[in-house]
């Protein structure tokens, strides 16, 4: 009886399908189609014309795409460890219980709600030579002409700390709420214990932020992989090509050359690194072990 | 939901004096403290010559330093609005509101079928969608580029809604889901002994035993889509279509050097609604830009 009027009850798969079939359409056939588009030429009007294996076959020879996978991946590599290395002890921080936190954390956080654009425009006006904020602190980290995005071996270094700026709030955020997840009593049980502060750190918060620590990684350097509006908007890519990371390689070839089908080469690059990456990551760590011993998500 | 929330009132409400000692409180964390400030500096200063400066005269700006006393020149803002923002201000509601609406309506029906479905199609395609997390938008510009002009869809706003919908979905779904799975069952067993279908048990019971989970992902989605930039930048080149962020690049590249501080004001006005959402609703705010990695 009360199977009958249980099954009465459970949705059928009617009710997911509005849901799949939009995903299908924006998400999943765009990622088709562009594998498709790989081997087309196309100037974006007009139609894709088939030309097989050409643009992959350009991607063996092309100059700029070595020195852009180069440049992403330096800069996915910088900007991981410097914003780890901020933003974990700073949420871990900001968990506490310090006087004044709401003060403290509406600044922190103001830039999460600032756009990437918004973001990028402060800064290019803040790193102005002339009148920009860049002409106070430019001599206090040795660059006296406060030229932050003018020189080529500046620019690069320039472009990660604006990144960093923009997301280390974000994963702030991230490990504050997970350092206040950590039950008290071990700490409470470690102090008994005798253990130091910094004892503490390593044998009770880092370990329970491992699950933590591995989202932020992978965010950042999938994140720091394919964004490219900040680097869009400060420098275009210059000077020269030397901030030309691979997804803004992939956004002029594609919407500023007209190149489209070997910008689509460019996105299926990205695309598989970006997968491979996380997949390693998850490997590597055991995530997927962790994530199924938890219930709930 | 009322029951979960009523001891935690309760609690706030009648403040039991305790003995000093008996709350664990570490000692203060100096090394960390100092840290804390210069970050603390770092994201404060260029956020104080963001607004001082949104608010000096073009002369006031070249003359006085970056960081001296902010000036008292609103004119800046008037400028900006004069400027075509006002449009764009109204774009972005339009963009931001229908992607919310669409998200909504597509992901609650699907949070249920996910938690409540027997049938495996479902959660073959909840594993499909959990994929989806993973794809970077930036990715698919260029096939959704020939998507949107071929649906004649190009400079539209509509055109901004959908992408920036169908990315937003997936974590829309996931959050909804594990918010769902806490209903008790025998909520829903009741209810269908009374003999209630599923459309009638979504609405009067997952939906109001989910509302905390459903303002989570509008403002998950809310922020994507106010603060969305690559979609617009891509599928879109009419001023009359244009958003706050393109805007925003726009009128940095006509204004440029010569008036930083109208440059700046608009960033600061592209801020402002968020910032207003955030004094009023800060755990929500917060508790929607980290959605699902919070957990």
């Amino acid at each position: 009886m009360a199977a009958v009027a249980d099954r009465s009850a459970r949705p059928g798969a009617i009710w997911a399908a509005p849901a799949l079939v939009y995903f299908a359409v924006f998400a999943l056939l765009p990622m088709a189609l562009v594998v498709y588009l790989s081997f087309t030429r196309w100037n974006g009007l007009g139609s894709p014309h088939w030309t097989g294996l050409a643009n992959w076959s350009y991607l063996l020879r092309d100059p700029q795409v070595i020195q852009s996978l180069k440049l992403s991946g330096i800069l996915t590599a910088v900007t991981w460890a410097f914003q780890t290395a901020v933003s974990l002890p700073l949420g871990v921080w900001a968990a506490g219980p310090q006087r004044g936190r709401a003060v403290l954390s509406a600044v922190f956080f103001t830039p999460l709600l600032i756009s990437s654009s918004g973001i990028a425009v402060l800064w290019k006006a803040l790193l102005d030579p002339n009148f920009g904020l860049a002409t106070i602190f430019g001599p206090w980290v040795g660059v006296d002409d406060g030229n932050f995005i003018g020189r080529p071996s500046l620019a690069l270094w320039t472009i990660m700390a604006v990144i960093s700026w923009q997301f280390i709030p974000f994963h702030t955020l991230l490990y504050q709420s997970a350092t206040r997840q950590i039950p008290s009593v071990l700490y409470e049980a470690a102090t008994v214990d005798g253990a130091g502060r910094f004892q503490q750190f390593r044998a009770i918060t880092l370990p329970q932020l491992r699950h933590t620590i591995i989202t932020s990684s992978v965010l950042m350097i999938v994140g720091s992989l394919t964004y490219f509006e900040v680097v869009l908007i400060i420098t275009g890519g210059g000077p020269g090509a030397a901030t030309r990371i691979l997804p803004l390689d992939m956004y002029l070839t594609g919407f500023s050359a007209f190149q489209m089908g070997y910008a689509s080469v460019l996105s299926v690059l990205l695309l598989a690194v970006g997968t491979a990456l996380s997949l390693l990551i998850v490997r590597v760590t055991g995530y997927r072990r962790m994530t199924s011993q938890r219930e709930g998500l | 939901m009322t029951v979960r929330s009523a001891p935690r009132a309760e609690v706030r409400a009648a403040p039991v004096p305790r003995p000093p000692h008996r709350r664990y409180r570490p000692r203060a964390n100096v090394p960390a403290g100092i840290g804390a400030a210069i970050w603390l500096v770092i994201v404060g200063l260029p956020l104080y010559y963001l607004v001082a400066s949104s608010l000096r005269s073009r002369d006031a700006y070249l003359d006085a330093g970056p960081l001296s006393a902010p000036g008292t020149h609103v004119g800046n803002y008037g400028e900006v609005l004069g400027e075509g923002f006002v449009t764009y201000l109204v774009n972005n509601v339009v963009v931001t509101a229908g992607t919310v609406a669409i998200v909504l309506v597509l992901a609650a029906p699907a949070g249920y079928a996910i938690v409540r479905s027997r049938s495996r199609l479902v959660r073959t395609s909840f594993s499909v969608m959990l994929l989806g997390l993973a794809i970077p938008a930036q990715a698919t510009i260029i096939p959704l580029y020939l998507l949107i002009t071929r649906l004649h869809l190009y400079d539209s706003l509509l055109a901004i809604i959908l992408p920036t919908a169908a990315f937003v979905l997936p974590m829309a779904i996931l959050v909804l889901t594990s918010q769902m799975r806490d209903i008790p069952a025998e909520l829903y067993e009741s209810m269908s002994l009374d003999g209630a279908g599923p459309g009638l048990v979504l609405w009067r019971l997952v939906l109001p035993l989910s509302r905390p989970g459903l303002v989570t992902i509008g403002i998950y989605t809310a922020l994507n889509a106010w603060n969305g930039f690559i979609f617009p930048l891509v599928l879109t080149q009419d001023p009359a279509v244009r958003t706050v962020t393109l805007g925003l690049w726009d009128f940095q590249g006509t204004q440029g050097t010569q008036n930083v501080p109208a440059v700046l004001a608009a960033v600061t006005l592209s801020l402002l609604p968020l910032l207003v959402l955030y004094l009023f609703g800060r755990r929500h705010l917060l508790g929607g830009l980290t959605a699902g990695f919070g957990k």
